[in-house]
């Protein structure tokens, strides 16, 4: 018997490219050569796997929005309300289950725990103390967290700070670095009083006033990337990967080591802002099966991309709600059907809006076959009986 | 009967003009009495006889039809002064500010309103859904606007007062606007110009928006209904109306009297407010109007509003006949396609049927035993039209004998029909199956225990409903689409939802396990109540007795060209597995439709679990296989565990004392490492997590510690527990429970939690006044030693019901919350479908994927998630080659 080779399989296997889906066509070219085939068998394998495809393939009309709603929407019932897990990084509190799943089809501006994971380039990957040296660039340094005290001098109208030479140091910031941007403040003038301290000495005498300029010389920020609260460096898989709390997509992608390419966030629009609405269309699907993973549950991540391209199509990230998706629908009746009947109904009345019930929604309300499913079959037939004309 | 087949192609929405309003109205109602003494009513009043009647036994003064027929018809009161309707303040608001109050005209300079409208042109053929975007934009421009660009006219700021009175704030001050001078405004303002801010002046001009005229809906949507005391009382819409009238009436006399203006200034505020709460009675702002009994009134808006407004409770779903509801109990003889509906619901829920020649002698048959005699019949519609109610003629037979081709007949369900059967909530479309009537005596609907997963039901109390699809149609699509064997695949994640459950799994462990062995009686009582009628296998042991193994029994039902391996839910997760060797017998492999090795349980046969053998069976054989598999099959593992008799009880719970000494020690080791942990906490030896404070620190630490020391206990437990014990075998098998619950009421319960941390609330510093201040060890934050079975203390139990309430009160919010959001998806997602081009599209034809799922692949076909099975096809054609 003659076997084929390898390369011929996959040939083979990739002449089928325009009908078949990729993941088939690569699960096939490495599975395939694994065996000894004659062509008569592969010709027998390929045939059947076509066969099977078309098979599978979706029959026209099929509600696929309803099966994906109620697919993601009846395992909500087994999902568990505990708002906060720890999701790998012990370290942080992450909001998962429900509460994150319909903040995510809600299309909040900020999750309510913003996090993001970032990768490090070729040259900051294996090293803790360059992994070290990122982190401090990202993670926020303000004034208060290296001083160990401040006074203020009510005679001379000065505030004195007394800087902890330590903690700067495991910051990497020098007494000059905290002098230079205390200048910037322009608040008065910066003087160095001692190897640890500095004095900001200004002409205010009201005691209120220097409260809070005091209060606003510790909320300086020193060094880092606004919004980053924290950062936790643990290794993964032989590299340092930062987690963050709190989010900024686009400073911390211009920070030098970071890698640009496999850097996240879990904040939806920061990601369409950034990296575009196709990112953030996978952006969705990525968060919401890690969600419904996470819990335990099982669903096809055909219906989550189905709800993620709804969501994104536009152009535009819209939220799953009357806000979003329910509140822009071209009908009329099932805008009112919906929430806020009263509004949809009079602001139809007055620009005078046509509803073509081209929906199903619409159609329930005045009674007729909706156009879905078995229902979108329109067949024409002559309505007096044919026989005897012809 | 003639029945049309229109259909409404679209709707448009508008304002109705008073011209209108005149025009559809059949008269003016002009006293606020609606009936005389004799309690007829008056003409022109309120419930005059030509909007429409409501009683059956009159007839419409306009239409002349009788209740049914009657559509009801319109009146009008026409109001001595306009008054401004509360739905569109805030577009009159809009209005009034954007235009001039001298020319009407719109504060936007000629040219470029020239230029806006070329724009708009543009939106509206390109780009309508930004529209909206556009208009607003210029009605804002319009807004900031303060002299006139067409006739400069300084413009006064209006102001509005809530909820219906406008301001102009002038030189000499703030000035009342009357509705009349409102609508004069609105009135100039010019059909182009309206255009331009997304008002349709077709279909809307902006005076109709103050009314002059107030349209007074028929009877009909009205109704009054007599009480049997016979005291009439009438709808909340007809007291507001009542109201409104009378008010109008006084006002017209007061003007023509020549009342002071302060007086009618009065009345028409008052005319105003009527009609406002006519309108909406929950407009912020003013009280709303009270029925006598102080009830707020249901006026027009709130009919229309929320979950049980006209739109969501009547038009989106409405009520049906030929329904049924009632408890539902376990039937494992009924096949997963059936329902047994109680005789007595059979008798009342028909299927109307065409006499035919073929069936004529059947029908008859049907007619004679009348409506109270099962298999018989409730009504018949004769050719014309009429219908016959059997349950009062004398002489059925009779009427049997008129029968006749073209004839229908309603007869009960009998044994066959095709039925829906929904359990609420319908999260899922499983949650709706078509199942083939089987009629039972008893009152209760009787189920397959196989069907209960998709539609989540259990036996506890129970109700379901069923509905008898009345056409042809309907009865083909619920056979072919909804029939239960085509649902047993969920598209949710494309495995079988429906399965073996509980007594199922228990049941086929113990019979497929290597050490049963059945004598022939057995295995033939097994094989006749499966349905099996070929001939016996030789037996697996042929000396001193012929015994057969349980193997044997279910490879006889298995497709002979099946090939499958698997690990069952006991499998060990050894490091190295010995397949067909296993010790345990948990390698599953089934060579040419033989179970060579393995036991069956719930990996294999349970429900939901997908790349099971169900599975395979149900995508490789087709769905009448598969109920034919779980119809039979499952049987044979039901009869066997009824006969070996299974059962759990206290004793199973036993520990030897060994192992008693065990558990203590360990949980002693526990508690002294806790108290180390706190020790090292207060001298501040206790090293902070990054990221965490020392306190959350040491929680995080005790919890580590205490979870771990429940486990060492479990395990600890359940070395001393083992296949010989029932409640074991269940928890292995999965067929209910896990060994966590075995743990907890053998060995020890462990640690209840609130909100994921220890118990702390309570009083100050302490949990409970029995614990001294400060005590964070593990009995006073909530870690219960006791199991079960030995039964907890009176703190330990205070604890366990806190952790408790918890559980409760989280699926309580859990459901509120998930409920809401399948609503939403659902409705976001509902008009979408794929089209032939195999893109899906939402209505008007916008394109949001162009292939679904990126592959075109149905999940519920899909062979859990992926197309297919690529493995099983390659191993197929290649075992081929070996057979050759």
């Amino acid at each position: 018997m003659k076997y084929l080779k390898a390369e011929d399989i996959v040939n083979r296997v990739d002449s089928l490219i325009n009908v078949l889906p990729p993941s088939i066509i690569e699960e096939l070219k490495e599975k395939l050569p694994k065996f000894k085939l004659t062509e008569e068998e592969l010709e027998k394998i390929l045939f059947t796997v076509v066969k099977e495809y078309e098979k599978s393939l979706v029959e026209p009309g099929e509600p696929v929005g309803v099966v994906a709603a109620q697919s993601i929407g009846e395992p909500g019932t087994q999902m568990t309300l505990r708002t906060f897990h720890y999701a790998g990084v012990r370290e942080f509190n992450v909001t998962l289950g429900l509460p994150r799943l319909i903040e995510i089809l809600d299309a909040r501006r900020t999750p309510s725990t913003p996090m993001m994971t970032v990768y490090l380039d070729e040259n900051h990957r294996f090293d803790e103390e360059k992994a070290k040296e990122v982190g401090r660039n990202i993670e926020t340094t303000y004034l208060e967290n290296i001083t160990e005290s401040v006074e203020i001098d009510l005679i001379s109208g000065s505030i004195l700070l007394t800087l902890d030479l330590e903690v700067m140091r495991d910051k990497d910031i020098s007494v000059e670095n905290v002098i230079n941007a205390l200048e910037k403040l322009k608040v008065g003038e910066v003087e160095m009083v001692d190897d640890n301290k500095i004095a900001v000495r200004t002409d205010i005498l009201d005691v209120n006033k220097l409260q809070k300029l005091r209060n606003k010389i510790l909320a300086l920020k020193l060094k880092g990337v606004k919004g980053i609260k924290r950062i936790v460096i643990r290794k993964e898989q032989g590299e340092y990967v930062i987690y963050t709390e709190g989010s900024n997509l686009a400073a911390v992608l211009k920070v030098e080591g970071v890698d640009p390419t496999r850097t996240t966030t879990n904040n939806l629009h920061e990601v369409a802002e950034v990296l575009g609405i196709e990112a953030a269309r996978n952006m969705i699907i990525r968060e919401a099966m890690g969600v419904l993973e996470e819990q335990g549950l099982d669903v096809d991540i055909r219906h989550v991309m189905l709800v993620a391209d709804m969501m994104t199509y536009t152009g535009r990230i819209r939220q799953i709600g009357r806000h979003g998706i329910s509140g822009e629908k071209p009908s009329v009746l099932a805008r009112a059907a919906f929430e806020v009947t009263t509004k949809h109904l009079l602001e139809a009345s007055v620009s005078g809006e046509v509803d073509e019930l081209l929906g199903v929604t619409e159609n329930v309300i005045v009674g007729q076959i909706i156009p879905i499913g078995t229902g979108s079959v329109q067949l024409l037939m002559k309505s007096t009986s044919s026989r005897g004309k012809t | 009967m003639s029945e049309s087949y229109k259909r409404i192609k679209a709707i448009k929405f508008g304002v109705l003009s008073p011209d209108i309003i005149r025009k559809m109205s059949v008269t003016a109602i002009v006293t606020p009495d609606t009936y005389d003494e004799d309690g007829w009513p008056i003409e022109g009043g309120l419930m005059d006889r030509r909007l429409g009647i409501i009683e059956p036994s009159q007839r419409c003064a306009t239409c002349g039809n009788r209740v049914g027929a009657c559509p009801g018809h319109f009146g009008h009161v026409e109001l001595a002064r306009p008054v401004v309707h509360v739905g569109y303040v805030k577009i009159i608001y809009q209005l009034l500010r954007a235009t001039c109050r001298r020319c009407g005209r719109l504060l936007i300079p000629q040219e470029d309103m020239e230029r806006y409208k070329v724009l708009l042109e543009k939106y509206v053929k390109n780009w309508p859904e930004l529209v909206d975007n556009l208009t607003s934009r210029i009605l804002s421009k319009a807004i900031k606007t303060n002299e006139c660009p067409h006739c400069n006219e300084r413009q006064f700021k209006v102001k509005l007062e809530k909820p219906t009175t406008f301001y102009e704030e002038t030189r000499e001050g703030a000035i009342k606007l009357t509705p009349i001078e409102v609508r004069a405004r609105l009135e100039r303002i010019p059909d182009d110009d309206l255009k331009l801010i997304g008002i349709d002046p077709e279909s809307a001009r902006p005076e109709w928006m103050v009314l002059t005229v107030l349209p007074v809906p028929p009877v009909s949507v009205r109704p009054s209904i007599t009480l049997e005391s016979g005291v009439r009382s009438e709808d909340d819409l007809t007291h507001k109306l009542v109201d409104i009238i009378r008010i109008n009436e006084r006002l017209r006399e007061n003007i023509e009297a020549g009342a002071p203006q302060l007086i009618i200034e009065d009345l028409w505020e008052l005319l105003q407010y009527h009609v406002t709460t006519y309108f909406d009675n929950e407009v912020s702002g003013i009280p709303p109007a009270r029925h006598r009994s102080g009830r707020p009134l249901r006026t027009l808006s709130q009919r229309l509003k929320g979950k049980e407004g006209r739109f969501r409770s009547n038009l989106s779903g409405k009520r049906v006949d030929f329904s049924a509801r009632t408890v539902i109990s376990p039937d494992p003889n009924l096949s997963i396609n059936e329902v047994g509906v109680p005789e007595e619901i059979a008798k009342i829920l028909t299927v109307p049927e065409r006499v035919t020649q073929w069936n004529l002698e059947e029908m008859k048959k049907l007619v004679i035993r009348g409506p109270f005699n099962h298999p018989g019949a409730n009504y018949i519609i004769r050719p014309d039209g009429r219908r016959i109610d059997l349950r009062y003629p004398k002489d059925l037979k009779a009427i049997a004998e008129n029968l006749t081709p073209g004839y229908i007949v309603e007869r009960h369900i009998r044994d066959g029909d095709i039925v829906l059967f929904n359990r609420q909530p319908s999260l899922h479309r499983m949650s709706i199956m078509a199942h083939r009537v089987k009629v039972l005596p008893y009152k209760t609907f009787r189920l397959n225990l196989c069907v209960c997963p998709p539609y989540n039901a259990d036996f506890d109390g129970d109700e379901m409903n069923l509905h008898v699809p009345q056409s042809e149609e309907a009865r083909a699509e619920a056979r072919i689409l909804m029939l239960v064997q085509e649902q047993i695949l969920s598209p949710r994640y494309g495995g079988p939802i429906m399965g073996a459950i509980q007594d199922y799994i228990t049941g086929a462990f113990l019979l497929t396990r290597k050490s049963t062995f059945l004598r022939r009686r057995e295995v033939c009582r097994l094989l006749y109540n499966a349905g099996y009628t070929g001939p016996l296998p030789p037996p697996a042991i042929k000396y001193p007795e012929k015994l057969w193994t349980g193997k044997q029994l279910v490879s006889l039902f298995l497709p002979k060209d099946l090939n499958f391996a698997a690990r069952s839910n006991i499998c060990a997760k050894c490091d190295t597995c010995l397949e067909e060797d296993c010790p345990y017998d948990a390698y599953v492999s089934v060579k040419n439709g033989l179970l060579i090795s393995g036991v069956l349980d719930k990996k294999l046969i349970g429900a939901g679990q997908p790349e099971s053998l169900l599975h395979f069976i149900v995508k490789d054989y087709g769905s009448d296989a598969a109920s034919h598999f779980i119809d039979n099959v499952f049987k044979l593992f039901l009869i066997y565990i009824d006969d070996y008799g299974f059962t759990m009880s206290l004793s199973d719970e036993d520990m030897p004392l060994e192992a008693k000494i065990r558990i203590d020690e360990v949980l002693k080791e526990a508690e002294i490492a806790v108290n180390r942990l706190i020790r090292s906490y207060r001298e501040g030896e206790l090293e902070r997590l990054p990221g965490r404070t020392l306190e959350e620190t040491l929680e995080m630490r005790i919890m580590e510690v205490l979870t771990d020391a429940r486990d060492k206990a479990g395990n600890i437990a359940a070395e001393y527990l083992g296949m010989d014990n029932y409640a074991v075998v269940m928890a292995k098998t999965g067929a209910r429970g896990n060994i966590l619950n075995l743990t907890q009421m053998t060995a020890v319960i462990g640690q209840q939690s609130v909100r994921g941390e220890r118990i702390i609330r309570g009083y100050k510093n302490r949990t409970l006044p029995h614990f001294k201040k400060g005590d964070i060890g593990a009995v006073a934050r909530g870690f219960v030693y006791s199991s079960y079975k030995r039964g907890l203390n009176p703190l330990e139990f205070f604890f366990h019901a806190m952790g408790g309430r918890e559980g409760l009160v989280d699926t309580a919010v859990r459901t509120s919350q998930s409920g809401y959001l399948q609503r939403r998806l659902m409705n976001a997602l509902q008009d979408l479908k794929v089209e032939y081009d195999g893109t899906v599209r939402a209505p008007g034809g916008l394109v949001v994927q162009f292939k679904y799922g990126e592959d075109g692949v149905d999940p519920s076909r899909s062979d859990h998630g992926k197309p297919m099975n690529i493995d099983r096809i390659i191993r197929k054609v290649v075992m081929e080659r070996r057979v050759e």
